[in-house]
């Protein structure tokens, strides 16, 4: 028997969703109930994880209606999105708050690739005040107070938590998507910036009369090499 | 499908407004002619201004950042100031730049995250019927109804009116939302937690109102079930049983704030 089917069978009939740990427990548990459960009484999480993965794969590729879906490190079946409208019609929608604002979400998302880090830190990336916003994050509970930044004032740190990798279905951190480019956002520098035309500032400043918008239009393309 | 658009959009800060504007001119950030970008944001921020909406102050101080890279610019080659391309901290250029490059990236992955909250939103968690003969079925327990509630927070908050020290002058420095906090992160580390562990550490009648005020918002949400498996009991607080539902705000009553 491959293990892979035996936690297919555990988490088919579970009631909740399951840790790699509990399965363990479980495994372990099983040896008592069978013969056959015996050689699987040792079976070691990174096993479990990894015939998991093996399982989630093949039913990908089986391209069901349902998938084997891990959130915040807990496993279980769960139906496909488009198949949204007839679950909808059997059990009734989910009780879930409003969805997020455009605001709430980009402070979410902040929070999410930077953590930990203080409220200052987020005003700065966003540029705009974000009070409002996170008062509404922490009383939804995605986020909450880590700790405090070792500078001047000891401001207080916020990271996000469980609740938010339930709330996107979020596997770990690790699932974000892009999680390494905007961990450290790679922001090279370009040969040159363009404030206004090269040359234009040569000229005389009372010849510059704000012709801003012809000299636009007067521009090389972007495709053609900067002058030298 | 531009010409559609209503021509005043309200943005949240004045890095969406630049980046509006970029978009507008179809080009890469890079590219873009901060000169030209300067002008078209004074102009939004003018008609911000005459239509009285509300400009916050991080517009105007975007504004000036604008005119000091303009006014730069406006100055003869030999008269700028010569050592600005040498150190990337010093152009101001460039800061704007790379802000807006991180801005536009974090509004990427905002993006991406309404995408997989919807998703989560339309995916339903295989909950089968539980099996016909439960195994040892735990003790039958109540839920704790609201008055079993008050009756026990009355309990509390005479004990802890015991120990104020009257001659003091106590702080208010408590605010329900931080209880909220406090108690969600309780809930999740330990499966149950009682009713009178809640105000062990509470020090004053303010700070036990403020954490019983955050109890029955989370009850209200459906978060936390409390139950007094005996009548008069000890009352147990444990996290909802599935499906996991974070936390609504927005349509949260005025609460108490006594920070």
């Amino acid at each position: 028997m491959e293990l892979k089917f035996i936690l297919e069978a555990i988490l088919f009939s579970a009631q909740k969703p399951l840790n790699p740990r509990e399965l363990r427990e479980l495994l372990a548990a099983a040896a008592e109930h069978g013969e056959q459960a015996k050689p699987f009484k040792k079976t070691k999480e990174d096993a479990i994880v990894a015939a998991l993965e093996e399982l989630q794969k093949d039913h990908e590729a089986a391209q069901r209606s349902y998938r084997l879906a891990c959130v915040a490190g807990a496993w279980q079946f769960a139906s496909q999105p488009e198949f949204a409208p007839w679950i909808i019609a059997l059990v009734g929608s989910k009780a879930r708050p409003p969805r997020l604002s455009q605001p709430a979400l980009e402070t979410l998302a902040i929070i999410a690739y930077r953590q930990p880090l203080t409220r200052a830190e987020i005003e700065q990336i966003r540029g705009v005040a974000v009070d409002g916003v996170m008062q509404t994050l922490l009383e939804r509970g995605l986020v909450e107070e880590t700790g405090r930044a070792e500078v001047v004032g000891r401001p207080k740190t916020y990271g996000t938590t469980p609740i938010f990798l339930e709330y996107f279905g979020l596997r770990s951190l690790e699932d974000l998507p892009a999680a390494d480019e905007l961990r450290r956002i790679p922001v090279t520098k370009p040969e040159q910036l363009l404030t206004a035309d090269p040359g234009l500032a040569t000229t005389p400043p009372e010849q510059l009369a704000l012709d801003d918008v012809e000299s636009m239009e007067s521009k090389p393309s972007p495709e053609s090499p900067p002058p030298t | 499908m531009a010409e559609y658009k209503v021509q005043f959009e309200v943005f949240e800060g004045p890095l969406d407004l630049l980046l509006y504007l970029i978009k507008k001119e179809e080009v890469d950030i890079y590219e873009v002619n901060l000169t030209r970008l300067a002008t078209q944001f004074i102009e939004y921020v003018e008609v911000m201004r005459m239509l009285d909406l509300e400009i916050a102050g991080e517009f105007l101080v975007m504004a000036s950042t604008l005119m000091y890279i303009k006014s730069r610019e406006l100055l003869p080659k030999e008269q700028q100031v010569q050592n600005v391309e040498e150190d990337d901290g010093e152009d101001p250029r460039w800061e704007l730049i790379r802000q807006l490059v991180e801005y536009k990236k974090f509004k990427d992955a905002a993006t991406q995250l309404q995408a997989r909250e919807w998703e989560q939103e339309h995916t339903f968690p295989r909950l089968p019927i539980r099996p016909e003969e439960p195994a040892p079925s735990a003790p039958p327990r109540g839920e704790a109804s609201l008055f079993d509630l008050i009756n026990a927070v009355t309990e509390v908050l005479k004990r802890v009116g015991q120990r104020e020290d009257l001659r003091e002058i106590f702080e208010d420095k408590w605010s329900v939302s931080e209880k909220i906090e406090f108690l969600v992160k309780l809930t999740t580390e330990k499966a149950s937690v009682k009713f009178s562990e809640l105000f062990s550490g509470a020090t004053s009648r303010a700070e036990v109102v403020c954490t019983f005020l955050a109890l029955l918002e989370l009850i209200r949400l459906r978060q936390l079930v409390c139950v007094q498996s005996s009548d008069f009991g000890e009352i147990e607080i444990t996290r909802a049983s599935s499906p996991p539902q974070p936390l609504i705000a927005t349509d949260a009553p005025g609460q108490p704030n006594l920070s």
